[in-house]
């Protein structure tokens, strides 16, 4: 009922809807609809093998939909573009697993994912500029790594490598983060700093956080929707509170976690 | 993207530039360096301008390409098909007066008496020049837009240029092609109107090769250092994240192909007029996997690296192969097994691996300086948690 109301209001910043996806006969995502406002923070919460990362594969051009439509602000349809290109309309991404370009260093991992110009020709004569250089160590100080500026990203610790690639989002100045399991590996204080800097972002980006970390939900979806994911569909939506009591997701998902 | 060049690199770059440019063919023309010598150093000089082509692709993009060797004699046949124009009325035919037209040996052979229409620009030196970099380069761009839009990759990559090569080298073998065939092209005579085989025109192609092969160098050295340098790591690196960092990876792995076919065929273009011979044998996966080895040896993903190991092997190679030839292929293979085992990085990789362990090292070994340091300052100051 709300969602049509907004429908009319303005358009969602990602809508899917009816989309399908098979693995080798294995059905990972089940005709699933998702729809998310410009400027919102969405958790998307479920057990494994729920489609939660297979949803971000979707999105972002790494495998293809075998039915439905994925629309960013309701012009563009994802299903039909590559990783490059979707990318290009402002939607990033941080992997599960921390992704970043190990034989880098921390300051050419962030410049190379500063917005501009992707093209071969500009790359072979683009310079560094003093703003450029200035929003590098800006983004540098609020991902803590200031002083690990020239060191190889592959010598982090996991933590490091995971705001690193936090820090490569905030680069791009995507208009859509995708966030998948941030915390994983971090302490409880670097933890609730990644909850603090989501919550920052929120409103000037939309955000879809995929995470485990109750504690962590608890901390960003306060007052916000958090999507189940169950089986390749949503299982419910709303408030964390009204999802954590519900039956069916306890059922599924946290009874098996919480024994509520 | 540090500076390209530090003091001390272009001092070493700018002596030894020095030395290979001026000084050796200066002491060749005073007699002191044989020119047998100087020859064999400057078709090493074009082995190690192969070399980086291959480093280029396999060590700084990831990409182990097998065909670089059919881009090398690609240029050493287009300005061998010159060569052989000029040669041709001076060839044995047409001085017992059976080749009216002036062909090149091995058609009259053939049975040919007309030249074949392709042949004909080819008499014009800017021609053969022009086509030594047109040909290699537009058959790397077909043939790498259509393997990286498909977005092949690691082995099968290489197996494609393997095949590549493969076809190519059949296609001259064919009598039927009008390249030479088996025998290639050889007898060259004139070069711009100058005995090719004289000991200066030789000298000058000596010098011409270290002046490319610096071109090149500087050339590699100033790509890795721009922002295309830092993707085209990346790419070799992790791809996916690449592409997830919005950057077309198979434009900048189709640059990358393209000019290192280019760099080869250039190598090869000054290869020919030096050895005196060209022939499909030389565009076989053999002679590609050869200029691999090299860059094994020297150190994949170092500009210096294939220059050392293009020389080092081919230098060993040619005293193994008058002092105990039967050995050679021996020789190599266990320099190769041994160096994959004990020094994965090569030459240039092995020695800055060690110059690294061996600053960490003195460091730790004066622990008593930064110490007493620590005891001569201040109380540590308790803002610094």
């Amino acid at each position: 009922m709300i969602i049509e109301s907004q429908l009319k209001q303005r358009p969602f910043i990602l809508a899917a809807e009816g989309v399908n996806k098979s693995f080798a006969g294995f059905q990972a995502i089940r005709d699933l609809s998702f729809y998310m406002d410009e400027g919102e923070l969405r958790t998307v919460i479920g057990p494994n093998g729920a489609g939660k990362t297979t949803f971000l594969d979707l999105i972002t051009g790494r495998t293809k939909p075998d039915t439905g439509t994925i629309e960013f602000d309701a012009k563009h349809e994802l299903s039909r573009m590559n990783e490059y290109e979707i990318y290009r309309l402002g939607i990033g991404r941080k992997f599960q697993t921390p992704t970043v370009y190990t034989d880098h260093t921390v300051f050419e991992n962030l410049l190379m994912s500063l917005e501009g110009s992707r093209g071969v020709f500009a790359s072979l004569f683009s310079k560094v500029n003093g703003q450029q250089k200035d929003r590098i160590h800006d983004i540098l100080k609020t991902i803590n790594l200031s002083e690990k500026a020239e060191w190889k990203a592959g010598a982090l610790a996991h933590g490091q490598k995971q705001w690193l690639e936090i820090g490569m989002l905030l680069a791009q100045n995507a208009r859509l983060l995708l966030v998948d399991e941030p915390a994983a590996g971090m302490t409880d204080e670097e933890t609730h700093r990644t909850g603090e800097l989501l919550l920052s972002l929120a409103g000037k980006h939309s955000i879809i956080v995929i995470e485990h970390d109750m504690v962590f939900i608890r901390q960003i979806a306060a007052g916000r929707k958090v999507t189940v994911l169950h089986q390749g569909s949503v299982l419910c939506e709303g408030a964390v509170e009204a999802v954590q009591s519900n039956e069916k997701v306890i059922e599924v998902y946290l009874g098996r976690k919480h024994a509520h | 993207m540090k500076r390209a060049i530090s003091r001390t690199e272009f001092l070493f770059i700018a002596i030894t530039a020095f030395i290979v440019i001026v000084l050796l063919p200066a002491l060749n023309a005073e007699g002191i360096i044989s020119n047998f010598h100087l020859n064999l150093w400057g078709k090493y000089l074009c082995y190690s301008v192969l070399a980086i082509s291959v480093d280029l692709l396999w060590g700084y993009t990831g990409l182990l390409s097998l065909g670089q060797a059919l881009f090398f004699s690609l240029g050493g046949y287009m300005f061998g098909m010159y060569l052989m124009l000029v040669a041709g009325p001076f060839g044995q035919f047409a001085q017992s007066g059976q080749n009216p037209n002036g062909l090149p040996d091995f058609m009259v052979f053939l049975g040919h008496t007309v030249l074949p229409s392709f042949w004909r620009p080819f008499a014009s030196f800017s021609f053969s020049t022009l086509m030594v970099v047109a040909l290699p380069g537009l058959l790397a761009l077909g043939f790498g837009y259509l393997a990286f839009r498909s977005r092949i990759k690691g082995v099968y990559f290489s197996i494609l240029t393997q095949a590549l090569t493969y076809g190519a080298a059949l296609m001259f073998f064919s009598n039927d092609t009008v390249m030479g065939g088996n025998n290639g092209f050889t007898d060259f005579r004139y070069i711009l109107g100058v005995d090719v085989r004289s000991a200066s025109t030789q000298r000058w192609l000596f010098i011409a090769s270290a002046v490319l092969l610096l071109g090149v160098y500087m050339l590699c050295k100033w790509l890795t250092g721009t922002k295309f340098g830092l993707v085209q790591r990346a790419v070799r690196d992790s791809e996916t994240r690449v592409l997830f960092s919005g950057y077309a990876a198979a434009n900048y792995k189709l640059f990358v192909f393209v000019l290192s076919s280019l760099i080869a065929a250039l190598g090869g273009a000054l290869y020919v007029p030096q050895v005196g011979i060209i022939n499909p044998s030389e565009m076989t996966t053999e002679k590609s996997l050869e200029a691999v080895v090299w860059c094994a040896v020297g150190g994949r993903g170092t500009l210096v690296g294939p220059i050392v190991g293009a020389i080092g092997v081919n230098a060993l190679k040619s005293w193994a192969t008058r002092n105990c030839p039967d050995y050679w292929s021996f020789i190599l293979g266990t320099i190769f097994i041994l160096m994959v085992l004990f020094v994965p990085k090569g030459i240039v990789g092995g020695i800055n691996d060690c110059s690294a362990w061996f600053t960490k090292w003195k460091k730790g070994r004066e622990p008593d300086s930064t110490i007493l340091e620590e005891i001569t300052e201040p109380a540590a100051s308790p803002s610094q948690s």
